[in-house]
């Protein structure tokens, strides 16, 4: 039973072969784009690479870059052989090249695909690579003279004006974190020792936040310390006070960035699918239209295409089954594989 | 004495007119660049016009607009011209417009370099503009209730994170101002009381700067407040502190990036007055030596030049002209006017 026939008279082949030309011209170009849009997502982790924990959203920029440069080579060959098509002549010599070329376009068109449904998959992970990324940062916000984390400081401060966000969850962050170095505290002083002291660890904690979390929209000027202390400051109402610093959390303004980047670029992936799998398809069908005209003496008789010449089940079990033989074979068995391997043949 | 003369035979006359048609729409894109470079320029100046005092330096984008337009019609006009210049037949109703042709095109040349030069001599001007400007956004900076200036504060802020800078010309522009609002102090404690009688206005005056001075890479927490006080702070020393705070002022910040942008579409422009220059320059030749063709043998050779007299002449002859012109605007009695009328008559 043969999947989707259609009749194809001479005109109708020659106009498919046209179309299918700046299909695969177009789909070429979106080849390229799909190639750049891996790049740019790529430069996008990668410049806030210093505040994730790992590196395991790549895979969709990676994923996205390999898609875009395969397709280029797929609908390069898509052009190539339908300017072959109509020539009667020159169509057979791509015969053989046909079987593998349709395995390998067909892979990265469902890798296209799957790549626009990992970038909505992987949330959870980035959220997580974030945390750890971001509590890390928090942590060594004061170590600026440690070699490796002295541009902890720099980097986390520059985000959080960038991003309009402070902490990782929220700006109570900074008062579970010593994020003043020991080398600016005053160690002979009663306050500080009260509240070195006041804690296990023995670290200096407090209930401010560094100069990156004000937020330049407030009325008043920015007030860093003694946040929850409502007589520290003149005519402060820490529960009403919303203006002052930025409430939102530096983990949740990324994930709602990268987010917003992925939602455009899979929407725009989604859209090169389609152009790509309507190429492959009419290949398709040209390929079926032009093999009943090959071996006949007038080329211009009607022809008829199909996608597959038997069913979807039966093409499935005519791949799969060479597979099982051979898995059969492979068996540590003894009569019984052979048993196996004669009626297969 | 001929200016510049030139041997035509029809093969390169056939070549001018080809040149000066890609040539001519050359022209056509790198007048649209200009008008994009003006536009650019101007969305700039436009994006720190609150802390600007005048638009003086507007003049610079808004000449490179208007020029950019001009410059892409004539040369559309040039290009279709070349088009029909080789045949014999249209070619002559353009006649009569190449002359103002040839003096838009210089006008368009002579108004982009007065652009290039106003670009860097209005540098003066668009200092003393942000030093006004500035000067306004730091003394109003508090005034957060007052309508009118109630974004101040933003703006001030952003621009100091943006540009990295503090103040006016450094950060102590914010020790002489007022820049805390009298609804954050309270007036009841010793030490508001103090620093207010301290000085003749009655201000809340202190060593201290907002929070957008303060400088990322530094490898210590901000410190904002008490900034002369070498005792308020542990390990400090305010002399050699540098990586506190800003060091750079914001006039400064904003002059060099203003200079660098003209400094970068300087170098641009003068190159579309070349092209421009070299358009005019083959169209004239080609006029000149359609003019020569003798019309019952089209494919001689002909003599293209650039002026038919020499510069000196040439200008006589312009200034005659105009004198002439304007005796027949003149209010005069009846003889000079028949006199005038006689001369000329006598003349041609």
């Amino acid at each position: 039973m043969v999947l989707m026939k259609m009749k194809f008279p001479f005109e109708k082949r020659m106009k498919l072969a046209q179309g299918l030309w700046l299909l695969s011209w177009i789909a070429t170009l979106a080849g390229a784009f799909t190639f750049t849009l891996g790049c740019f997502l790529k430069t996008e982790l990668r410049r806030r690479a210093e505040v994730m924990d790992n590196t395991e959203i790549h895979a969709v920029p990676n994923t996205l870059m390999i898609v875009g440069l395969a397709s280029l080579g797929i609908n390069y060959f898509a052009g190539r052989m339908c300017q072959d098509a109509l020539d009667a002549g020159r169509f057979p010599r791509w015969k053989t090249f046909l079987q593998p070329y349709w395995g390998v376009s067909l892979l990265f068109t469902l890798l296209m695909l799957t790549t626009v449904i990992m970038s909505y998959a992987m949330k959870g992970n980035l959220e997580w690579s974030l945390k750890i990324g971001l509590k890390n940062g928090i942590r060594f916000y004061k170590d600026t003279d440690t070699p490796g984390r002295c541009f902890q400081k720099q980097t986390i401060d520059r985000l959080q004006m960038e991003f309009q966000c402070c902490g990782n969850t929220d700006f109570k962050d900074w008062f579970e974190v010593q994020w003043i170095s020991n080398r600016y505290l005053d160690f002979s002083s009663k306050e500080v020792k009260d509240r070195v002291k006041s804690n296990v660890d023995g670290r200096y904690l407090f209930d401010g936040v560094p100069f990156s979390c004000c937020n330049p929209s407030s009325p008043r000027p920015c007030i860093q310390d003694r946040l929850t202390n409502n007589s520290a400051h003149y005519n402060y109402e820490h529960q009403t006070e919303e203006l002052n610093i930025y409430i939102r959390g530096c983990r949740e303004a990324l994930v709602n960035y990268y987010m917003g980047l992925m939602n455009t670029i899979g929407a725009a992936v989604l859209s090169i699918f389609l152009v790509q799998s309507s190429v492959l398809v009419s290949l398709r069908y040209l390929q079926t239209a032009m093999e009943a005209v090959a071996g006949q003496e007038n080329t211009e008789i009607e022809t008829e295409g199909y996608l597959l010449e038997k069913g979807v089940k039966e093409t499935i079990m005519e791949y799969v089954t060479p597979v099982l033989v051979f898995l059969q074979l492979n068996q540590v068995g003894s009569e019984d594989a052979e048993a196996g391997e004669t009626p297969a043949k | 004495m001929v200016l510049l003369k030139l041997q035509f035979p029809l093969q390169r006359r056939v070549r001018l007119a080809q040149g000066l048609w890609l040539l001519s729409w050359l022209a056509v894109l790198a007048g649209a660049f200009t008008f994009s470079l003006g536009v650019y320029l101007k969305t700039e100046l436009l994006r720190r016009a609150e802390v600007m005092d005048n638009t003086e330096i507007h003049v610079v984008p808004n000449i490179l607009m208007l020029v950019g337009l001009v410059t892409m019609g004539i040369n559309l006009f040039a290009g279709r011209v070349c088009q029909d210049s080789l045949d014999s037949a249209r070619f002559p109703p353009w006649k009569p417009f190449l002359l103002p042709w040839y003096g838009l095109a210089w006008m368009v040349c002579v108004w982009l370099l007065s652009a290039v030069v106003l670009s860097y001599a209005l540098q003066g001007h668009l200092e003393e503009s942000l030093k006004v400007g500035l000067r306004n956004g730091i003394r109003f900076y508090r005034d957060t209730d007052v309508p009118g200036r109630c974004f101040q504060k933003e703006t001030i802020d952003r621009l100091q994170m943006e540009l990295r800078c503090c103040g006016n010309t450094n950060y102590r522009d914010w020790f002489e101002v007022q820049w805390i609002s009298n609804r954050y102090l309270d007036f009841t404690s010793k030490e508001v009381k103090d620093r207010v009688r301290s000085n003749v206005d009655g201000r809340y005056l202190m060593d201290g700067v907002p929070f957008s001075c303060c400088n990322p890479g530094s490898p210590r927490p901000c410190l904002q407040n008490h900034l002369t006080d070498n005792t308020a702070h542990y390990n400090y020393e305010h002399q050699s502190e540098e990586l506190n705070l800003y060091n750079r002022g914001c006039r400064q910040a904003l002059v060099d990036y203003y200079m660098g942008l003209m400094n970068t579409i300087g170098p641009g422009i003068l190159s579309v007055i070349s092209l421009q220059i070299s358009v005019l320059v083959s169209l004239r030749y080609l006029h000149t030596s359609l003019e020569g063709v003798d019309p019952e043998n089209p494919e001689a050779d002909s003599e293209g030049y650039i002026l038919a007299k020499g510069v000196k002449e040439t200008l006589m002859d312009v200034k005659t002209t105009v004198f002439k012109l304007l005796q027949f605007g003149q209010v005069e009695a009846g003889d000079e006017a028949e006199a005038g009328a006689d001369g000329e008559k006598a003349a041609s």
